[in-house]
């Protein structure tokens, strides 16, 4: 058993009262220093897991380890971890200071120091210049910075967050992204953050953890996660993604063939994929690999176009095969020549060198 | 819209303070609106020593009867929106009980409790606490506390829970992230932000508490009468109109002055956002 990981939840499952399952046996290795995003809908256990970690839920079953250390049963007050809340949950009643140094208060850190402390963690999240305001004068931007710099100042072994962002315009939301992954590397602090924002998740993890129902479907890198996504699930909610039941029809070297419906499609085998002729699979491709030809071809399969959507760089078709499977294929607008019209009929390809993957259930 | 808000309290608030005002300074000729102008009125009010210890008497056991209601009712308050649970419903209905009956029940209620043979005596002897009844407990001005901190415990239930409930329970939580205990979260989070909630119970209970005179009537003996009991005798036995109304103002600005004097503390403490 590896000892490096900072966080490590062995088996953990939460059950809340009614028989509702948060966690359902979540096994989860956080590393030192990375930036780990919990991703998932709504009600798929991703915040029981962060409260789970923070120490605001106490799993029915299962160990949290911190460092080597069984911090299971500690209470939230005794873990070296803090949390920015969904509402940033700043005191109403204190002012900015007096937010930001509570945490140091409590730890019985000299006045002086703590002046210094707090002064410095405004600074870092650009508020320095609000040391004095009330949490009523600030805006939602502001108010975030705020609970930021309120967690950092304790210098928790993880900084947990919870949708921060989810309160904030687009705009803001982008900057604040970036704000958040430039912290936390500057920081070299282990951030643990909540989102059901695939965007936000892919733009500034290191890793992604997906959860569905309690249960964790996949942990992998952003680019991992969207070229190879493991289960129908982790396909069907990072980006857009064609399933597609296809049979197995052979092996071709590395690669393994595939046919679904008329269509034909390949995909380099792992090492270890190990398949049987006609053997039935889902397969996930991305409708930029997919290419809409207007001439049949060896390795292609009509299908009818049923709409046409305009995506900026690229028009979206929703296509239908002959065998009645529904496709999504971006063509990038310059190479729509000729135009394509609702109600022609093309001929649809797996791209010359793009991959497709196979989907657990 | 405005209009019938308006007509209520020009007839029925400001029209019959203005006419206890324009009482106070007219001379007692036993008619109904008095006669002449004068300001000996209030130089009575001012200058007889009585008045000033009966006052000084009704602040006491107005500020005794918050302090014991506002402390009692806290806990019962913090019960009902953290622990209560499905059971809340209940429990407020419970609080609120008492109202279904009048007043002066409650209040004679209290005596049948507080008598020589009443029910605390009864039970003292019977347990052998006590060899023989005691005087000690009617009549006195505890018995005025006592009862009068019954019969508005709901006034200062209600303000405080509703302070304690709109707290964010996220607030709560972030003071244990921080590192706070759960007494250190009362103390700095919890307290601070109820503050308004045990304000504002303060003072529904002290400003009908000064100038109550039906329970020191009742239970209170002599030693415990209070500012009302003297008003309502100038309107009453005493048939001298103008100097209870006299007296009715004088109460009036010491208890704006209070409550002036109560608000700025609570400005200090920071109302929430």
């Amino acid at each position: 058993m590896p000892q490096d990981a900072l966080l490590r939840l062995e088996a953990v499952s939460k059950c809340f009262p009614g028989g509702v399952v948060g966690l359902d046996s979540v096994d989860l290795d956080i590393e030192h220093g990375e930036f780990l995003s919990l991703l998932g809908p709504s009600g798929c256990g991703k915040t029981t897991n962060l409260r789970v970690m923070a120490g605001f839920e106490t799993p029915t079953t299962g160990r949290v380890v911190l460092a080597g250390r069984d911090i299971t049963s500690l209470r939230p007050f005794d873990r070296p971890v803090n949390t920015v809340f969904q509402d940033y949950a700043l005191f109403p009643h204190m002012n900015v200071a007096e937010n930001v140094g509570f945490g140091l208060s409590l730890r019985r850190v000299p006045a002086a120091e703590q002046k210094k402390q707090v002064a410095a963690a405004l600074d870092m999240v650009g508020l320095g210049d609000k040391i004095r305001a009330r949490v009523a004068e600030l805006s939602g931007g502001q108010r975030q910075r705020v609970a930021l710099a309120r967690a950092i100042v304790c210098k928790p072994r993880i900084l947990l967050l919870d949708e921060p962002l989810s309160a904030l315009d687009a705009h803001l939301r982008e900057y604040m992204q970036m704000e958040l992954k430039r912290l936390q590397s500057s920081l070299g602090m282990t951030f643990v953050m909540v989102t059901h924002d695939q965007t936000e998740a892919l733009s500034i993890s290191d890793r992604i953890v997906v959860m569905n129902k309690g249960r964790i479907e996949q942990i992998a890198s952003p680019a991992a996660l969207y070229d190879r996504p493991a289960t129908r699930f982790v396909a069907g909610f990072i980006g857009t993604m064609n399933l597609l039941d296809a049979r197995f029809v052979g092996r071709d070297g590395a690669l393994l063939r595939y046919l679904s419906g008329d269509l034909p499609l390949e995909l380099s085998a792992d090492a270890n994929a190990l398949a049987t002729d006609g053997q039935m699979h889902t397969i996930g491709i991305r409708p930029e690999d997919l290419v809409a030809n207007p001439q049949a071809g060896a390795a292609t399969a009509p299908a009818k176009i049923n709409s046409i959507v305009f995506h900026g760089r690229a028009l979206r078709m929703h296509a239908s095969t002959a065998g009645g499977a529904a496709l999504v294929i971006d063509a990038p607008r310059q190479a729509m020549q000729p135009a394509f019209d609702v109600g022609d009929i093309v001929h649809v390809s797996q791209r010359p060198g793009a991959s497709c993957v196979i989907l657990a259930a | 819209m405005m209009a019938p808000g308006t007509a209520i309290t020009f007839l029925l608030i400001l029209f019959s303070l203005a006419l206890v005002v324009f009482l106070a300074f007219r001379v007692n000729d036993g008619s109904l609106l008095g006669a002449g102008f004068t300001l000996g009125n209030f130089s009575n009010v001012i200058f007889d020593p009585l008045n000033w210890s009966v006052m000084l008497r009704s602040l006491a056991i107005a500020g005794c009867v918050t302090a014991a209601t506002v402390i009692t009712a806290f806990p019962v308050a913090y019960f009902l929106a953290f622990h209560a649970g499905r059971r809340r419903g209940l429990i407020l209905f419970l609080v609120t009980l008492p109202f279904w009956t009048s007043y002066l029940l409650r209040v004679f209620a209290w005596k049948i409790v507080l008598a020589y043979n009443g029910v605390l005596n009864s039970a003292l002897v019977g347990s052998g606490l006590l060899s023989e009844p005691t005087l000690a407990f009617l009549n006195t001005p505890t018995a005025v506390v006592v009862t009068l901190a019954h019969a508005y415990a709901p006034f200062a239930i209600l303000p405080i829970y509703v302070a304690l409930d709109t707290i964010p329970r996220s607030l709560i939580e972030a003071a244990a992230d921080l590192g706070a205990r759960p007494w250190t979260t009362f103390r700095r989070v919890i307290l601070p932000n109820a503050m308004p909630g045990v304000m504002a119970a303060a003072l529904v209970v002290f400003v009908p508490t000064v100038g109550d005179y039906v329970t020191p009537a009742l239970v209170g003996g002599p030693s415990s009468t209070m500012i009302g009991s003297m008003i309502q005798a100038q309107f009453g036995k005493a048939n001298d109109w103008p100097f209870g109304a006299a007296l009715s103002a004088a109460v009036m600005l010491v208890i704006l002055t209070v409550v002036l004097i109560v608000r700025t503390t609570d400005a200090r403490f920071g109302s929430r956002a």
